[in-house]
């Protein structure tokens, strides 16, 4: 029998979920709204310097590569279910189209990283 | 060739018909703002890697009220994920038993929430930190 490929596709929507439900209100919250409008948190929280010197720490660079790798992930899943739920059933093209934005996305944020440097 | 035409029940709108479906539309549909979340970051880490002017470009489209209002949206989306998240959780993982007993899917679902608020709490003390 041929080995289903779909574990490792869910195990990526399953950990894009859990840290999408985990801190994306929190970072929503910081990089969308305080951030951007000067509540609470200092004007140079996300100054360049700043995002800078956090992309290139080792730890940032995991961190945000995780939290744009693995929402993209799992919100692929999910957009893959909702094409079929509204009448689009070539499933292997939707999962061509869904999973390779998910992994074009995965590769242009780590480039980025890289040409950040450390 | 057959003359017969069978009544084939129509399936649009099949979401509308029950409170269940609906909130199962309700979180799906969260993917959406998770992508483009996504994507707006990922837009501003290549700006960064860019340069300053690159990436102070990228903050100032923050700053336009269509992004505030993306994120305002967003902000809500990003909450009932966390809470459909773990409300489905009981269901998507293993049963756990504490003590011989099986944990309930309350529990479950509280601890899950409980746990969000904490990592938020972090994350929001960890960002608070972060000037120079």
């Amino acid at each position: 029998m041929k080995r289903s490929n779909e574990p490792i596709f869910w195990s990526l929507f399953g950990a894009g979920g859990m840290l999408a439900a985990l801190i994306g209100p929190a970072l929503v919250f910081i990089t969308g709204i305080a951030v951007p409008f000067g509540l609470f948190f200092s004007p140079d929280t996300m100054s360049y310097a700043n995002m800078l010197a956090f992309s290139q720490h080792w730890a940032g660079k995991v961190f945000v590569l995780a939290v744009i790798a693995l929402f993209l992930w799992h919100a692929a899943h999910r957009i893959g279910i909702l094409l079929h739920d509204f009448g689009i059933h070539a499933i292997a093209l939707v999962k061509v189209v869904v999973y390779g934005s998910a992994l074009l996305g995965t590769v242009v944020a780590a480039y980025a990283l890289l040409k950040i440097g450390s | 060739m057959s003359n017969r035409r069978p009544y084939v029940r129509s399936m649009d709108g099949w979401w509308k018909r029950d409170a269940y479906f609906m909130r199962y539309m309700a979180r799906e549909v969260t993917a959406l703002f998770v992508a483009a979340y996504a994507f707006v970051l990922l837009v501003g880490l290549v700006r960064l890697s860019q340069g300053e002017a690159a990436f102070n470009g990228w903050l100032q489209y923050l700053k336009t009220p269509q992004m505030l209002v993306f994120h305002l949206i967003a902000l809500a989306t990003f909450c009932y994920h966390t809470w459909s998240w773990f409300s489905i959780m009981p269901k998507t993982m293993p049963i756990m038993y504490v003590g011989g007993k099986r944990v309930q899917p309350g529990a479950i679902t509280g601890a899950g929430i409980a746990a969000s608020v904490v990592a938020c709490l972090a994350v929001l003390l960890i960002a608070g930190g972060m000037h120079s």
